[in-house]
């Protein structure tokens, strides 16, 4: 069993205009095999934790910490962290020129596993994972996310995840412009990452409609970079149903 | 922190212009630079066109050509051909005599192709080639002798040991004219490579002559020491049913300005242009590539890639593909892509396809220049993969699509090594 542990954390950015805080003391904690659901606002911060636990280094954290399993994450390097088990997938994932998807994955699986994958059944369980995600077998020789559609470039994402098998997956907003049949195909793949049950994952989103595939145990509120409010799966109806206005000052309600 | 900024195409910065029938401008155009001469073969040295006057200085079908320096005006620097090239780099191979020690030639050679040193008198000057800028021109006028290579017909030297190696090192900083004559006979089948290593000051004439049916690889590699300064204008004529490949590679040199151009002798030759350059903080690469469709039938592509790292690395490549009239049944793509690894270094790119006729197979181009960036090294960290490796495996795949055409085991060998010494330098 692992845990992944966020402690009144606090992140800001440097801006021309200097520092803006986002983050404003969110602890939350997750442990393998459960499923968190994140819903907020545009502009909440939502994307800033899942960044900052990836360690992006735009992201300043001023204070609190991130651990996994009582490691100090905040310490590692990027790479360390995906190494030691922890995978974003971007909300926005960028176009990689001159490397193609077949290279590239099989550099990261090398780097993650710390060996190389034996070559035979590696090119098989890529083959076998692009054709469950209805990716096209020439995407193989493209270049990672180089022209991709917006929700080819989410399905790359969850194919990584299947080939990658972290420990703690944090999805920011792979559903989002997924069309009906993508949005299941892509469920399914998170739901295969997860097939023995043991992978703990965050689920950032703004609609149910991935909740009906991906059950949440907890479903958190994110405003203005902290939680608001915790709940069940019946939270994230009602917030479906009602929007954000009772999280939000008064003043911006009007 | 830098943008995000990606990939894209820019066919919008290219110039496409097509030239409908015989306008007025059309004809002028053949007349002033006509296709049977002086490359039809029997080439007149002495031979000269006009100023070019009247003649739109964007269209490559209207760029002076001869052999005298006298004919080109000095060079200011405004001229389409020079507008990127920092003249003062040039250390006067535009204005001085180049009476400097030439490169010495070293070979390696299969026994059945011959290396001779010829005078200028040699009646295989110039069937290849003519000048067309003051740098080439300058060299025409004052090489002493030329290297010429030969490739008998029916050779089979497709295998490796069968490479013909020609290593030109340089003699030093005072300038110098070089020329080298590569002749493929008619159906053979070789691979010629040209080392260029030292320093240098030189300006360069190469002359690749392919007879009917041969299948040749020129590999022209530039991996001078810092300092030097290296224009070399290569010019190929290509037989009936030909197949030229011509691989240019360009690591080393203060500033390295490469002009590989193509024409066709008869139908159904074929040209395919390769290039790969990695520029460093400082240094000028530039590539300047004419591909003349004169003759019916016949095919060419063109794939340049180049990286560039550090302050003021400045990559200039422009690809003119001039498809006249008479060659219907035409088939041409150009391509060139840059990958910008840090700011600072400048990437300039412009295809220019002219097309005199609507009877052609294909006819394209495209050019883009990508950046490296920091959202992209998140990226492949996120992903496990450390900073060094992240950057190694872009820069090597990017760039390896050049190196593996070349089909040289020993070659590739070499040149991925350099790219991995480039990285290394570059302190990535
Ligand atoms: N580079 C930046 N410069 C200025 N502001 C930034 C920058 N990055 C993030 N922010 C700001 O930080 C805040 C939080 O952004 P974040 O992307 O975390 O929101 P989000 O909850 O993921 O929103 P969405 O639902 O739209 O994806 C926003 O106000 C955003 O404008
Ligand atoms: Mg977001």
């Amino acid at each position: 069993m692992s845990t992944l542990e966020i402690k009144d954390l606090h992140v800001s950015i440097d801006t021309e205009q200097g520092k803006k805080p986002i983050l404003k003391g969110v602890s939350l904690s997750i442990n393998s095999g459960e499923t968190h659901a994140i819903m907020g606002p545009n502009g909440s911060g939502k994307s800033t934790l899942a960044s900052t636990i990836a360690g992006h280094p735009r992201y300043v954290v001023d204070s609190g910490s991130i651990t996994l399993d009582g490691e100090d994450v905040l310490a590692m390097s990027v790479d360390k962290r995906a190494r030691a088990g922890l995978f974003l997938a971007m909300q926005y994932p960028v176009e990689i020129p001159g490397v193609t998807v077949t290279n590239f994955l099989r550099t990261a699986k090398t780097a993650i596993d710390g060996e190389a994958p034996k070559l035979r059944t590696w090119t098989k369980d890529v083959k076998d994972a692009m054709a469950q995600l209805r990716i096209e077998p020439e995407f193989a020789a493209r270049n990672v996310n180089e022209g991709f559609s917006g929700g080819e470039k989410k399905r790359h994402e969850i194919l990584q995840l299947e080939l990658f098998k972290p420990k703690f997956a944090i999805l920011d907003e792979t559903d989002s412009g997924l069309d009906v049949d993508a949005l299941k195909v892509v469920s399914e793949g998170v739901m295969r990452a997860n097939e023995d049950g043991t992978m703990g994952t965050l689920l950032i989103t703004h609609y149910t409609r991935i909740l009906r595939y991906i059950k949440p145990d907890f479903v958190h509120v994110f405003v203005d970079g902290n939680i608001a409010e915790q709940g069940g799966p019946e939270l994230a109806d009602r917030l479906e149903a009602e929007g954000y206005d009772r999280f939000l000052p008064a003043a911006a309600q009007a | 922190m830098t943008n995000a900024e990606l990939t894209k195409e820019t066919s919008a910065a290219s110039n496409i212009r097509r030239i409908a029938g015989m306008d007025e401008e059309g004809e002028q155009l053949s007349e002033i630079n006509p296709v049977s001469s002086p490359l039809g073969g029997a080439a007149a040295k002495s031979h000269s066109h006009g100023a070019g006057a009247g003649i739109p200085d964007s269209s490559r079908a209207g760029r002076l050509t001869s052999y005298q320096v006298a004919d080109f005006p000095a060079i200011t620097g405004r001229e389409e051909d020079w507008r990127f090239t920092p003249l003062k780099r040039l250390r006067g191979l535009d204005r001085l005599a180049l009476d400097g020690a030439a490169p010495t030639v070293e070979v390696l050679k299969p026994d059945a192709v011959t290396i001779e040193t010829v005078g200028r008198e040699d009646a295989r000057i110039g069937s290849a080639g003519i000048p067309d800028d003051r740098v080439s021109a300058a060299a025409w006028g004052a090489f002493a002798e030329a290297t010429v290579i030969t490739v008998p017909a029916n050779f089979d030297g497709r295998s490796e040991e069968q490479v013909t190696t020609v290593t030109l090192t340089g003699a030093g900083h005072a300038p110098a004219a070089s020329h080298v004559f590569v002749h493929a006979k008619a159906n053979s089948d070789a691979v010629v490579v040209l080392d260029h290593r030292g320093s240098a000051v030189v300006s360069e004439n190469v002359e690749i002559l392919v007879a009917d049916g041969a299948r040749l690889t020129v590999v022209s590699i530039q991996d001078w020491a810092d300092g030097t300064t290296h224009a070399s204008s290569q010019q190929m004529k290509i037989g009936r049913d030909a197949k030229l490949k011509h691989v240019v590679v360009n690591l080393g040199g203060d500033l390295v300005r490469i002009n590989p151009s193509a024409r066709f002798a008869g139908t159904g030759g074929d040209v395919e242009m390769y290039g790969l350059y990695f520029a460093d903080a400082g240094q000028h690469f530039e590539q300047r590539i004419f591909v003349d469709h004169s003759v019916p039938n016949c095919k060419s592509r063109v794939t340049y890639k180049g990286a560039l790292q550090g302050k003021d690395a400045h990559s200039v490549w422009v690809g003119d593909v001039l498809i006249r009239k008479e060659a219907e049944g035409t088939d041409t793509y150009e391509m060139n892509r840059n990958l910008i690894l840090t700011q600072g270094a400048r990437a300039d790119s412009v295809p220019n396809l002219e097309i005199e006729t609507g009877l052609i197979e294909g006819a394209g181009h495209a050019s883009a220049t990508g950046r490296f960036d920091d959202e992209q090294l998140f990226y492949l960290q996120a992903r496990g993969i450390p900073e060094d490796v992240a950057r190694r495996l872009v820069v090597r795949g990017f760039l390896n699509e050049i190196i593996q055409q070349i089909k040289v085991p020993a070659l590739e060998e070499r040149l991925r090594d350099a790219v991995e010494h480039e990285l290394k330098a570059g302190s990535l």
